[in-house]
This record gives C-alpha cells, structure tokens and sequence, in this order.
C-alpha cells in the first residue's frame, strides 16, 4: 500500500513499488488525462507536475514516491479550465487529436512555474514532448500567450 | 453554385423525442472523465439522421466521418449549419454508430476517414439534409401562423413573420417540423451568401482536451472491466508454436493467459502493468517466421529501377526520341524507406462479447469495416453487434485498419461477458505497423541545347499496396495508386484528384512491382510523399542542369495548370524567392486528393552539416476552405509528419523482424526543429479538394531542393539523420 497526494486529495493505492507513476494514476486513481505513449520518457504524453516539476510518469516509479509529494495532473492543474496555458491553447485552438495535449500542457505548465518568460531558445531547449499531429507552430504561439495571462 | 437537388432518393429525418436530448455514447462519456458511463447506452439509441434539435434550440449534428484531430467534425458541422440557418453557438455534435447506419439502410452514407475525403466526399449530401431541415423548420412556422411559407425569414435558429414580431425558435418548431414530409427539392446557398462555411471557427472539441477529460480509446473503462496486453510474432511470418502460461499466472494481477491467432500471445490482467509486465515475461516459442532483409531488398529493388517489367502509368508522346537527340541527359535515384504510422495513441480497442451481442469501442477511421472486423471475430450475426468510435489519438491511416478490433474481440470472446481492453504497447505498435511502402525511382531527363525539357522517364520500383490490401483495385495487376499524382488527367474520373498538373511533350512514368513481405498501409499521403520528391527534386535538378531558375522552368512546365501556377507564384512571392539575400531556398508544387499545393523552403546549412529548416511558406487552394484556420493548422501539422519522415523516418527490417520499437530509435521532430509555417489558404472556388494529406508531399522536396541551394550537394535518400549534408 502507497500513499498519494494527487491534485489535493489524497489517495492509498495497492500497487508494486515499480508500478510507474502514470499507470497509478490511470488504473488505480481513475485519472486518465496523463497518457501513455511510448513508455520509455521519450515522448512526454504522459507529463504530470511532482512538487511543481514536470516530470514523465511513464518511468517514474511509484516507490520513488514518498506520499508527501504534491502531485499534479492535467485533471488537477486548475479548477475551471483556466490556467493561462488552457486559455491560450482555446483561443489558438491548439490541440489536433489532442492526445498528446494533457503532456504538452503540463510541460508547459511546468516550464512557467520556474520560467515564467521563456524566450524561444528556452522553449526549444525545454519543450520536447513529440506531437505527430503537429502542433508545434501553435505550441509556440500558446506558450507565448499563455506568457500574457493570469490566472 | 445555385443547384437544385432531388432528394427523393434521400431520407431525412428530423425528430424530437418527448424528453428532448438523446445523448450518444460520446456525449454522455466526455461529461464524467475517467469514469464514462455508458450505461444508457441501450435505453437511449439514436433515432435522427443527420439533425436532431433539443426544444432548448440546442442542434445536435450527426458526424459520420471520424474525427482524428484533422478538424473534419467541425468542417461538417459548419456545412451542416449553414444551410440550417441554425445558431452557431448552439451546435454540438456526436456519432451515429455504424450499426446504427445499418439498420437504417446506411442513412449516413459511408464512415470511412481517409484520402482527405471527409469533407469533400460528403459536402452535399450533408447540406442537403441540413437544407432539407430548414425547409420543413420554416414550413412549420407558417403552418403555425396560417401564413404561406415565403411570409416567413429565419436567422440563426428563429424563425420570422415578416411585417410583424411574431418569433419561434428552432426547438419550439422541431416536433413539427419531424411531422412533415421531406422536401423533394432543396436549393444550396451560393457560395457568396455563406456565413459559417468560410469562417474561421473554433473548433467544437477543444474544450475536453485541455482538462483531460477527452475520453479516448484508451481511457474507455467499463464495470468489470480488465486490461490486455498483447505480443504478436516479432518476425514477419513467424506463428506460436507454444507458450508457458504456467510461467506468469501467479504474477501479480494476471488473469488469463492466452493465445489470439496463430501468431500473438495475450495476458489479461487487473490492470495494464500487470498485463504487460507478464506477456513480456511469457515465455514464447515461434515458428516458421520469414527472414527478411530490408537491407537485401535493396537489390531487388535496384533491379526494379532498370527492368522490362513495368506497368505503365503515364505515357505522352515517345520518350526514346527525345533522348537519343538530346544534348544533355540527367540521371537520379531517389528513394522512400518503410515508416510507420506512429500515432501518438497506441492501438487499443474495448470489447465485451457473450453468446447474444458483441459491443466495441475503439478509435478507427473507418467504423464501418471495424464492426464487419468485430462481427467476424465474434462469429456473430453484424445485427448483433456494434462499435462504439471514440474520438482518435491519432490516425493518419493506420487507424483505417481493423487489426486491432478482431483481436479485441477474439480475446473477449474467450472471456464471455467480462469487458476486456487490449492495449498496445508502443513498441508492438511499431513493430506491427501497415508501414508506408518502401518504394526507389530513377528519374531520366532529355534537356535539348537551349535547355529545354524534351523528355522524361520516371521508373517507380517498389511496393504496391494495392496488391496487398486491395488485390481487386488492381487494374490488370497494374496499381494505379503507386502513380499518386503522375496520372494522365481525362483518363480516369475515380483518380482525376490525383494527376499530373505539369505538361511534358514526351513523358514516360512506370513502375517495376516489387513487393517484401512486409504488410504495407496508407500513410497519410500516401504515395503523394515519395511521388513528388521524385517529380520535384528531378525538376530542379533538371532546371539547374538546364542553366533555368527553377520558378521559371516549373512554371514553363505548368502553362496547362493556372491553379497550379497560382500557388507556386504564391510561395515563391511570399518568401522572397530570387532575391539576393543570401537564403537558400527550395520550391515544391504538387497536385493529390484534389488540391494545389506548394511550398518554398528556407534553411541553413552550417559547415558541420547540421540542417536547420528556417521557414516554409506554403500555399494551398483547395477549392472551398471550409474552415481557414483548420487549413493552416493541417498545412502546419502535414509538414511535422512529412518533415519527421524526411529527417528520421525509417523501419528497417533484419531477420524478419523490425529493428525500430519506439520514439527512441523511430524518432519524430520536435519543437526546436520546427519551422516558421506561413500558410497561403488560397481557395479559388468550383471544386472540393482534401486538405489533411495535400500538403504534407511538398514539405520534404522543397526542404531537400533547399538544402541543394546551401550546399551545392543533391540529397537523394531517406532519411537525411545519418548523412552529412556537406561532404561528397
């Protein structure tokens, strides 16, 4: 049995210490907005906040955890769908299937909580989720509006 | 455009039930993410074809095409409410089931979402159910008010007496309206009176996107439900011989072991981790695989550059003439590796099967041949199932495929009355793809003393997948598909939206079938993709060869075609082509599924080799733009997809067996090597063409024909990750 902080509320999960994060999230809480895409920390569907961190929980294994974390999950990061990272990507429009999006937006997310000003070179360096469908144009558009919202 | 339409042939219907809203699968899943309840499934069955309006003015569109981030739903959705004349505030929109379509008489037409032909394969059907509606809405005011029909306006959803204040909406006149007799004549709006096609919308399914509470294949969860994981024969070929299931049933929470086909092995466990942390650990015996070498397949396709046997796609005038007088021949070779589809939502389908009924619930492109795949897996009557589509992550044409549900199926079916999910890992997802043909082509150009292109020949070799998905579709063992935009124009009408736009005096393309064992599939672009990188880098090798700028010589080329000419004058405009500021720059145009396309690429070459794509502008007239700004976001996205392909695209095959699994080895381009996109939306009326695969054919040749201009060093094969743009 583990403990889990996930979007405030807390949770006892009966899962193998090398259970990755993103599968306790998905089969054991229930929260399925965090993906699954490769497994292997590569592509970054499956992005989720650890204490404010973006982190990939495809490879984050649960006994890593200690219960006292903050976990965020797209599901978690506001409370009315308006952190300024969701109100820039509906105004661009942003997503295409979409299936990537709950990553891209926590990456993003994460990205401003410790870079609230990325210029274009930061993103570059710090945005590296694969998306096939390709919104990347929108992505740098988003991220830079998202610069100009609050809250 | 004014046409009078008989829709006697048509059935529409327009209803309400008593209570007002019927909610489909999809509305009443993405209300309650992660929890979707689809228990009101049976009680409340669809009865509307293509408009069902709420009495709270709310307008429901049926979509039947599949949504897989193209922005088709809300293309269609537009069409729709355009000729309603409803508030487009107000529309929402859902999916009829393919069993649904079936029990009435396939009301909706086909479902199938390929070859960009969502929107311009149902446009008029689709308004002239949404025109019908808006005949018998209005009709039913005047009924209401005695007056006749022509007394009566109507503007977003509420209908007018002239000459007075009298008003009714939409949702108070659709009980009425349901009662009338469909009208036997429509009359479209003219292009110039459109008002919502043409405009720039948001797309309708954003909102759920952004809070993950989208409900997609793989998050469908069911009561009792539990979780496969599946591992099918690492070699092509290859069949179980035998299996431990001993071996892992006592692994954490594993419930059943088995075998699907005769070539994959399956646990079903409590959740995915467990599934697939125990069907990789099942000990596996395979048997009888075949040893493939895509490496030594390059032999076979060499030979398929040079043979006599050849299917003749395209022949104008006689080539031998040209070359025999010419005063300069230029020669290349190009080629296409295989790639994979590589959507970012494995596959995955939910499936529930007992003796009396079989349920699934997938993403597929084509819900109609999923629920013929489901029926013939589950040995059961088609009346007796159905499949439920769910939005996709992701489709690009594999998704067109029903790999994925048969097995879904035949796992359930050995689990009577339990819902299992089989999910894909990534890595059987890449090695278990309908990969995009590996195809080679040598291109032979007859320029004369002034330069002038008197004769061309290009040699396609290489994979049909016609002859492997479609062998019917072959026209004397001819695959007219593998041609994709080098047809003769006036010859065929089926493939008129896929020819050749350029005019040549003596033209020769053919095409030496070679075909591996590995199983091929439609990507999105299909054979588009390596067709005009072997058309347009030719003719720019073929322009610099001939001492012409390479604008002049295409447009020279091009006197035949003025939409083509259109765009390619757009792009090179817009960029800046021929100016002397010191860019390299490349051009493409291209014609395929119906639209003009073009794009002029700028890149740097720094003296190491490493290529950086500064810009592409692209421009793109696919008759009517639906949607503008669901144009510009396909255009941009298409050239992530041609652009990964040309940088990093390739599976290779040793022993049979593929050699890339995930994003690691298969990699696709990330946001720091994303271009500036600037996209010309270029619409010049008169004719419907697609716009989710157009585009993606001109990114890589007009990047390729850039890097030329940098270096001074042509490149000729896929993909360009492991060569160096500079060194000989």
């Amino acid at each position: 049995m583990a403990n889990l902080k996930v979007n405030g509320k807390s949770h006892t999960v009966d899962a193998e210490d090398d259970t990755p994060l993103l599968w306790v999230l998905r089969d054991h809480i229930g929260l399925t907005g965090a993906k699954y895409g490769c497994g292997i920390a590569q592509c970054g569907s499956c992005t989720v906040h650890v204490d404010g961190v973006a982190v990939r929980s495809c490879v984050y294994p649960l006994g890593a955890l200690s219960g006292e974390e903050d976990i965020t999950t797209i599901e978690g990061l506001s409370e009315a769908a308006d952190h300024p990272v969701q109100q820039a990507w509906a105004e661009l429009d942003v997503p295409q299937c979409g299936y990537c999006q709950p990553g891209m937006i926590m990456a993003v997310a994460g990205m401003l909580n410790t870079n609230p000003n990325p210029t274009d070179e930061d993103i570059d360096a710090e945005i590296t989720n694969i998306c096939r469908c390709g919104t990347f144009v929108r992505v740098r558009e988003g991220i830079h509006l998202a610069k100009t919202k609050k809250a | 455009m004014t046409e009078l339409l008989n829709l006697s042939r048509r059935k529409f219907i327009i209803a309400t039930g008593a209570t007002g809203l019927t909610i489909g699968v999809l509305a009443a899943c993405s209300k309650k993410p992660g929890e979707p309840d689809y228990s009101d499934l049976e009680a409340n069955p669809e009865v509307n074809a293509w408009v069902h309006i709420d009495h709270d003015d709310t307008v429901t569109v049926r979509i039947a095409r599949s949504e897989m981030g193209q922005g088709t739903l809300t293309g269609l959705a537009q069409l729709v409410a355009e000729e309603l004349e409803c508030d487009w505030a107000k529309v929402t929109t859902e999916y009829p089931t393919p069993g649904q379509n079936l029990a009435r008489e396939r009301v909706w037409g086909d479902f199938s979402t390929g070859g960009s032909s969502g929107i311009r394969r149902s446009h008029q059907y689709v308004r002239e159910g949404a025109a019908a509606a808006r005949i018998m809405l209005v009709e039913a005011a005047a009924k209401e008010w005695e007056v006749a029909v022509d007394e009566c306006t109507v503007s977003k959803g509420v209908v007018s007496l002239k000459g007075s204040k009298k008003t009714l909406t939409y949702g108070k006149l659709a009980s009425a309206a349901a009662q009338l007799a469909p009208p036997l004549e429509v009359v479209l709006k003219d292009p110039k009176d459109w008002t919502i096609i043409g405009q720039p919308k948001l797309r309708l399914d954003t909102a759920d996107k952004l809070t993950g509470a989208q409900i997609y294949g793989s998050d469908v969860k069911l009561d009792g439900m539990l979780t496969a994981s599946i591992r099918q024969s690492p070699q092509i070929g290859a069949k179980v011989k035998s299996f431990d299931a001993a071996a892992v049933r006592s692994m954490p929470g594993v419930k059943k072991v088995l075998q699907v086909d005769d070539d994959a092995v399956v646990v079903v466990a409590d959740t995915w981790w467990h599934a697939n942390k125990a069907v990789l650990a099942l000990p596996v015996e395979w048997e009888g695989g075949v040893a493939f070498s895509s490496a030594e397949f390059e032999a076979e396709l060499d030979d398929g550059l040079t043979s006599d046997d050849a299917f003749t796609g395209n022949k104008v005038g006689d080539i031998a003439p040209a070359f025999a007088n010419a005063a300069k021949v230029v020669e290349a070779s190009y080629n296409m590796p295989f790639q994979n589809h590589a959507p970012m939502e494995p596959m995955n389908a939910t499936a529930i099967w007992t003796p009396e009924k079989c349920e699934v619930w997938c993403p597929t492109q084509n819900g109609e041949a999923a629920l013929a795949a489901a029926a013939s897996a589950a040995e059961l009557p088609i009346e007796q199932c159905d499949v439920y589509k769910l939005l996709l992550g992701g489709g690009f044409g594999r998704r067109g495929m029903s790999d994925y549900v048969t097995q879904a199926v035949k796992i359930a079916k050995q689990m009577p009355g339990t819902p299992v999910k089989l999910q894909w890992s990534r890595e059987e997802d890449m090695m278990h793809g309908f990969f995009h043909p590996t195809t080679k082509a040598k291109a032979r150009g007859a320029l004369d003393a002034d330069g002038n292109l008197t004769g061309l020949h290009i040699r396609i070799s290489g994979q049909s997948i016609l002859a492997a998905l479609m062998p019917q579709a072959l026209a004397n063992g001819m695959d007219f598909a593998t041609f994709q935009g080098l047809l003769p124009s006036g010859v065929d009408a089926r493939v008129e939206d896929q020819t050749l736009k350029y005019t040549f005096d003596n033209l020769l393309v053919d095409h030496a079938m070679r075909n591996p064992p590995v199983r091929p599939g439609f990507w999105r672009g299909v054979n588009a993709n390596q067709n005009a990188i072997y058309l347009e880098c030719f003719m720019d090798e073929l322009a610099h060869e001939a001492g012409r700028d390479p604008l002049e010589f295409r447009l020279a080329h091009l006197k035949d075609s003025p939409k083509s000419q259109a765009v390619l004058k757009a792009v090179a405009e817009t960029s800046g082509w021929g100016a002397d500021d010191g860019k390299s720059r490349g051009l493409c145009n291209f014609y395929s599924f119906g639209s003009y396309t073009a794009a002029c690429a700028e890149v740097t070459v720094d003296d190491d080799g490493n290529l950086k794509i500064d810009r592409i502008v692209a421009a793109t007239d696919p008759g009517y733009a639906v949607n503008p700004q669901q144009v510009e976001a396909q255009v941009q996205g298409s050239f992530v997809y041609g652009l990964s392909a040309l940088l990093y695209g390739e599976i290779t095959f040793e022993n049979g067996m593929a050699q890339q699994k995930n994003f690691d080895s298969f990699n696709s381009m990330r946001i720091s090597e994303m271009p500036k996109v600037e996209t010309l939306v270029m619409p010049s009326g008169g004719f419907w063409g697609g716009v989710g695969e157009p585009t993606i054919a001109v990114a890589a040749p007009a990047v390729l024909n850039a890097i030329y201009a940098a270096t001074g060093k042509r490149i000729r094969q896929l993909p360009i990750k492991d060569q160096n743009l500079r060194d000989a």
